[in-house]
Order: structure tokens, then sequence, then C-alpha cells
């Protein structure tokens, strides 16, 4: 019965596989289908659509929106590297071991946990509005600088404890393999620990990545007219929820595909580290 | 508590009663069936007080969210000179009286007339509403009446400039004074179009979600000025921020500088008419001038920048 260099088990595989695509696909039709007939069905569903889906607001609205997104855009990319720096510097200061050192390891384990358990909204209030209230002149008191800077403080220790978690999983065995080498213990960090613990962290650094993308909007409660400032705007302007939803939209169209991209680096280090994956 | 209750009382009747001596006609609703005097502690003050024309008392029967009362809602918290010490049953602040003062006209009690909170987006959100009306110094526009509905309007404000002492927008005369100036407005008001249509200036304005966050931004000399409604510039002037005063109004005319606040209603909502109507009743007979006088300052010190 079967097919050329094809094995009765291969067959089998085969037609499991077509059997689970066509379960999978028959339940998404009808759960799809049951939300497109039954939520317009619900009493308020006419409301709801002139209050949030409303495609002349949206039309109206979009391109202003997409214009202050691209504040965000530029505020996430300065914020980007300070921040890898900082949160390297804060991982590398909580992982040294020389006695002497030891308030630098303390100095890092207070920063992280004190900037860890701030929500970042507070400390962008608290530095954003405090900071220049210190008498700094412009463009000094800008609070895109310090809106930035509370982004970075925060997220710095976010990144930090990714990167610690990262060296701590490289094993004792690669440093002492390093210093019987002859390296020294600023070169073993450096040449052999850091870049196998970064290679591990790169997926769950993206996802810090990805959350900042959306924690700079923050930074409009001190100022600065960015996209969710934008469509809070309209939205009073229009007293029309759609523009919060054509924000939605913008955010989505650069996150799915920082997601997708977050996962298909897992998938390969997974794939990398424990051989084939198992369905 | 209970003293203070008391002496709130006391002081009521007190009130009332010097407003019924001066003026033997008074006898509030007696007329018309419904109790119109004063719920302990409302407000009695001349503007409130006297014979109360109303309008008729069908039109708004049936149509309110709980049969005999009418419910109003304000902001959470409230602000003067709008609503006093952000207690409205007290009827002190313009939007307070002004509410009691519709409710009295469509023939409701002060003691039917309930208070509730909420905030912007809860009002113009979609589904059931917790209120009759509301009253946060909504401004009318075409935009906002495809999803809601207003009442007429209940007061036409300025839009002004508040800035502290020895700001760049001190001694402006019009708006080309202004151009370099920083400004700062609060978010979901009109003041930042405003600020874009007409003053036009060639720094981007920014944005707070209230009074507090204006004020450190304007003492961290982030931004220059800020522009709000007239009434709430005086009252940011003389008691928010220290240090700062009215730099100058704009005419009514500018732009959409005369901003007409309106009661905001769910779309078409039948009890729409009966507030215009009461309000065109207040109007005409001189109430709601009376009412403007005795919460709102006079206008007419602060200068006028030009727009040409």
């Amino acid at each position: 019965m079967s097919q050329p260099g094809v094995t009765r088990r291969q067959a089998f595989e085969r037609r499991q596989k077509r059997r689970s695509v066509l379960i999978a696909l028959t339940s998404t039709v009808i759960v799809i289908g049951l939300v497109v007939a039954l939520v317009p069905q619900t009493p308020g569903w006419y409301k709801v659509k002139r209050s949030f889906f409303d495609g002349a607001v949206l039309s109206d609205t979009f391109s202003k929106l997409l214009s202050a997104f691209t504040k965000d855009i530029q505020i996430f990319l300065w914020c980007a590297p300070c921040i890898l720096i900082w949160g390297m510097t804060l991982a590398i200061c909580r992982s040294v071991r020389t006695p002497a050192l030891f308030p630098l390891r303390l100095f890092a384990a207070a920063y992280t946990d004190i900037f860890r358990g701030i929500p970042v909204i507070l400390t962008i209030l608290l530095v954003g509005f405090g900071v220049p209230g210190l008498g700094l002149h412009r463009p000094w008191n800008s609070p895109y600088l310090w809106g930035s800077v509370a982004l970075v403080l925060a997220y710095s220790s976010y990144v930090a404890e990714v990167f610690r978690a990262g060296i701590e999983s490289v094993h004792e065995s690669q440093r002492a393999g390093a210093r019987s080498l002859g390296l020294s213990s600023g070169q073993t960090l450096r040449f052999v620990i850091i870049p196998q613990a970064v290679r591990r962290v790169i997926p769950p650094l993206m996802n810090d990545f990805v959350s900042l993308q959306k924690d700079v909007a923050l930074i409009s409660l001190i100022g600065p007219i960015e996209i969710l400032r934008q469509a809070g705007i309209d939205k009073s302007k229009y007293a029309n929820f759609t523009p919060y939803v054509g924000a939605a939209i913008i955010f989505l169209l650069l996150t799915i595909p920082e997601t997708r991209f977050v996962d298909h680096l897992m998938t390969r280090e997974r794939r990398r580290t424990s051989g084939t994956a198992v369905r | 508590m209970i003293r203070r209750l008391s002496l709130a009382l006391a002081a009521t009747s007190l009130l009332t009663l010097a407003a019924c001596g001066g003026d033997d006609s008074s006898k509030p609703g007696a007329d018309a069936g419904a109790d119109t005097s004063a719920a302990p502690g409302v407000n009695t003050d001349d503007s409130m007080s006297g014979d109360w024309e109303m309008i008729s008392l069908d039109c708004a029967a049936g149509k309110t969210l709980t049969p005999d009362t009418v419910t109003i809602g304000t902001g959470s918290p409230a602000f003067s000179p709008w609503v006093e010490n952000d207690a409205p049953e007290t009827g002190e602040g313009f939007e307070a009286a002004v509410g009691y003062a519709i409710a009295r006209t469509m023939g409701y009690a002060d003691s039917q007339v309930v208070w509730v909170r909420t905030t912007f987006d809860e009002a113009i959100a979609p589904g059931d509403k917790n209120f009759d009306f509301n009253m946060q110094q909504y401004s009318i526009t075409p935009e906002r009446e495809e999803t809601i509905s207003f009442s007429d309007s209940y007061y036409a404000s300025n839009q002004a400039i508040v800035a502290l002492a020895g700001s760049p927008a001190e001694g402006a005369t019009s708006v080309a004074d202004l151009k370099d100036v920083k400004f700062g407005a609060q978010a979901g008001t009109t003041s930042l179009t405003f600020i874009n249509d007409v003053i036009k200036p060639s720094n981007e304005a920014f944005v707070y979600d209230d009074n507090a966050g204006a004020k450190a931004a304007l003492e961290a000399g982030q931004i220059d000025a800020i522009v709000v409604d007239l009434p709430t510039a005086l009252y940011i002037s003389a008691v928010e921020i220290e240090g700062t005063s009215v730099i100058g109004q704009f005419p009514g005319s500018a732009g959409e500088a005369s901003d007409n606040y309106g009661a905001v209603f769910t779309k078409d909502n039948p009890l729409v008419d009966c507030v215009d109507q009461a309000l065109a009743l207040l109007k005409t007979n001189g109430r709601l001038d009376k009412i403007q006088q005795a919460w709102l300052s006079d206008n007419a010190g602060v200068p006028v920048i030009s727009v040409d």
C-alpha cells in the first residue's frame, strides 16, 4: 500500500497531521463564526461600534497618530542602547566576586530591588517632574530627557536581572577551564562567560524590549504628545474611543513582528541546545 | 458631624428666613406642587432664593433615570469655581448651582437631586449611564455630538493664559507676541486645539492630565504658560499655583476661543429637550446671570489679547 520511499509509519503520521490540521481549522472557523455572529446580537453592540469602531473618526485621526508614534520610536531608539549598557554594567557589578568590591554588589542589588519594585509609571512621574524642578534650564529640563532617564533607570534593572541570570547559567566548569588556561578573572568574564550568557538571554531580553516599546507611551504623562496622548486628545475631540483602537493597531503593527521574531529566536535556541522538538 | 450638620441647618433656615423676609411673595415651589425648599446644606444665597419659575412639570416626568429624582454627574474630583470644595451637594460653585437650578425649573426639589461622580471618559463611553446629565465644562462641538448629546450652552467661556512672573508670555498684546512661548494645556480640553489653531506657537505644546502636572511643569520651567478657560485661569492664579497671574484672555470670537459649555447626555436622551427648556427659562428670567455673578469672577479686569 505504501508509496515508494514512504514507510507505513510516515504515511500514518501524515494522516494524523492532516487530521489535526482539519480539526484545528474547523474549531477555529466555529469559534470565529460564533464571535462574529453573536457579538452584534448583543443589545449594546451598535453603541460600542459607534464609540470604538467609527471608520470616519479612524480615517480622520490615523495619520496624526502615526506621526505621533514616530516620537515613541525615537524615544525607544535612544533608550534601548543606554538600557543595554547600564543593565550589563549592573549585572557585572552584581557578579563580581572580589571581596573588596562588595559595596559594588550591594549597590547593584539595592538598585535592582528598588527600580524593579517601583511601577514604571511612578518612576516617570517622580523623575520627570521632580528632577527638572531642581532648577535646571532648557534644554536640560526637557521632559523627553528626564522621561527617558526614568525609562532607562527602570528598564535597566529588569535587563540587569536578565543578564545576571544569563551569567549565572554559564556552567562553573567554563570559568574553571578559562582560569586554568591562564585567563585572568576579568578576561574570563569578558571572553568566556559574557559571550555565552548574552546568547542565552537574547529571547527574554527581546521580551523586555517589546514591553519597553509599549511603556514609552507613559512619557505622555509628563507632557510630550506622543501616540497615547494624541489618541487621548482625539478621543476628547470626537468624544469617541476609536482613536485608542487606532493607536492599538499601530502598536500591534510593530510589536507583532517583534514578538514573532523573538519566538523565532527562541525556537532556534531550543533546537540548538536540545536537538529536535517533540510534538 | 452632628454639630456641623445642625449648624448648616441653622444657617440655612436663617438665610431662608432672611430671603423670605425680604420678599413676601417668595414661596419657592408652593404653586407647583413640588417642594423646592432648600435641602439641608444647599446654598440659598440671592441667586437661588426667591420665587422660582418652572417649565411644564410633565416634561421631565418618566424621562429620568430614577423616578422623581434628577441624577447629575460631575467630575471626580470637581474643581472650583465650578464646584466649591468638591461638594456639589452644597449647591456651591457655578455648575453645582446651575444643576440645582435646572432641577428646580423642571419641578424637582433640591432633595430630589442626586450627584454622582464620573470621569470624562465614563461620560462618553457606550453603555448605560448612572446620570441623567453630566456637567464638567464639556465644550459643545459638532464632532462630539456624533456620539453624545448636549444641552444648550449654560456658559460661554473665553480661553486665557496663565503664567508665572517673568514668563516670556508676560505683556503680550497679540498672538504675534506669543509665537516663541512654550505652552502647556490640560488633556481633554479644547485649549490645545486653540493653541494649535489660533496661537500656532513655534514649539509644540505639552499636555498634562491635571493642574498638578501643569503646575510642576510651570515651576520647573518646562513650559512658559498654560492655556485654560478663563474661570479656571482666574481660579488657578488666585488659589492653585502660587505666583501666577492671568496674562490675558482671548476675545470670544477667536477661532474656537469661546467654548460653549453644555450638559452631556447619552445620545438622543429625551430629557435634553426639558433641560433646554429649563435653561432657556433660566436665561430669560435672569437666574443664570445671577448664578454666574455669584460664582464666577468678573472677567472685565483681564486684558484682551488680540488674535489678528
